[in-house]
């Protein structure tokens, strides 16, 4: 009963607090990212009132498919972040986060827009220069703890990231794609103008809009949550440790994102394979010598 | 909410870019719209606020009023400059038709001759308010539409 109102509390905890905390990162971000461009920047809420406007205004959708999707995407990013906090096998998590994505690569395709399907198409690109990493560092996981499940993170006497720091750098090099940060930022931009309009969500409108908004709350907090699993062990002061390491890696994120202007499809998709293919190979060449 | 999130679409008629100049200036670091929540969307499905500047003409005309179609209510107009507002000094050539009062709507008007960006912001300040009464006016008479509609419906129904 005891193990199960936990699971409860974690359950809540990634279905209430996860939005919460990613609309504030986001609403950091605007606000770091504007003091950087020497702007004053809009207010911390401004994600928020955003996706609130939204669902105040006219949905039209192209056709039904549209809400469909995005809705399914959503529910799967969810369920990727509930997993993920109640310490379930983390291929799982990755599945359901990965399944999220290709309804939301569909959702692209199902407008009639040039630009949602161009979209759509990089979107699959960016998949493509990711996935690969992400599968890589659960392996790597299994590698250092000898299991796939998150949890088992909590009873080792070091963090993973002593045993696989190539694949966490690797793994870094690929949360700039995931949190569609420059120069990386091909399917969708947060920035206005971009040379495809809005690129996959440019169809969208009211409620599909604020979900994918919200989707992307979810998808910041997963990404960080990776993170995260990095850094604990079974010391209890290695979760401040964690959140530590996960601001540093959002503020390095929102550092890159303003450094950098946007590459082409190919050179993102070869610079991710060689980083991340020569960090992974690397390091599991050590982890055999050891 | 939309007084918090306004974003706009920006479209230029056939402006000497003048305005149009101004309106980006809107966004630099000097000015800064985005401390109000302001985004320059350049997409009609995201938008609330069309900007246009510039007088309305043959070619155009068309264009004006599939953005216009295209942006999801509440959504409000403004019209930015002399020549949006009348057609400025190209009034008298033969393919203008005048300012975009002659293609859609026109909430809030700019003067200037360019718009200065103070200016501009003020407008699209105004705009807010023509965005919140709508958006007040829209979620009031739903039930008074749908009776409407019900009425409507009985009627087609007792006509047949």
């Amino acid at each position: 009963m005891n193990s199960f109102t936990l699971v409860l509390i974690e359950v809540l905890l990634a279905v209430i607090a996860a939005p919460i905390v990613g609309g504030l990162l986001t609403g950091i971000d605007r606000k770091i990212t504007a003091r950087m461009q020497r702007r004053k920047g809009p207010p911390l809420l401004q994600p928020f009132y955003d996706v609130a406007k939204l669902l105040q205004k006219e949905s039209s959708t192209v056709n039904m498919f549209t809400r469909f999707f995005t809705s399914f995407s959503l529910f799967f990013t969810v369920l990727a972040v509930v997993l993920l906090f109640i310490g379930q096998d983390l291929l799982l998590c990755i599945f359901s986060f990965t399944l999220a994505m290709i309804f939301f690569v569909i959702m692209g395709y199902s407008g009639y827009s040039p630009y949602s399907f161009i979209g759509a198409e990089r979107e699959l690109i960016q998949i493509m220069c990711y996935e690969p990493m992400i599968l890589i560092m659960a392996f790597g996981f299994y590698e250092s703890t000898g299991s796939f499940k998150i949890s088992e993170t909590l009873v080792q006497s070091t963090p993973v990231i002593t045993k696989i720091p190539l694949i966490f750098l690797g793994f870094i090099f690929i949360l700039t794609i995931k949190l569609r940060k420059s120069p990386f930022d091909l399917s969708m931009s947060h920035h206005a103008h971009q040379e495809l309009v809005k690129g996959i969500t440019t169809e969208l409108t009211g409620i599909c809009m604020a979900m994918v908004e919200v989707t992307h709350w979810f998808e910041t907090v997963f990404s960080l949550a990776l993170v995260y699993v990095f850094f604990i062990w079974a010391n209890p002061y290695s979760h401040v440790i964690a959140v530590a390491a996960c601001l540093i890696a959002y503020f390095l994120e929102i550092l890159i994102d303003n450094i950098f202007a946007r590459l082409k499809w190919e050179p993102v998709l070869r610079t991710s394979w060689i980083v991340t293919g020569a960090a992974s190979l690397a390091n599991f060449i050590i982890l055999g010598l050891i | 909410m939309v007084r918090k999130s306004p974003w706009i679409l920006h479209y230029d008629g056939s402006s000497c870019n003048g305005c149009d100049i101004e309106v980006l200036a809107c966004l630099t670091p000097v000015f800064d719209v985005e401390r109000f929540g302001i985004i320059n969307t350049g997409n009609p499905k995201h938008a609330d606020i069309l900007l246009i500047t510039g007088s309305i003409n043959e070619q155009n005309l068309p264009v004006v009023k599939q953005l216009y179609d295209q942006m999801p209510t509440p959504r409000a107009v403004v019209a930015i400059g002399a020549c949006a507002a009348t057609g400025g000094v190209f009034k008298d050539c033969y393919n203008v038709y005048g300012g975009v009062a002659t293609a859609i709507p026109v909430d809030v008007y700019v003067p200037g001759c360019a718009a200065r960006p103070e200016n501009i912001i003020a407008g699209v300040v105004k705009a807010l308010d023509v965005l919140e009464n709508r958006r007040v006016k829209k979620s009031k008479p739903k039930k008074e539409l749908s009776t409407r509609k019900n009425a409507k419906a009985k009627t087609t129904g007792g006509e047949e």
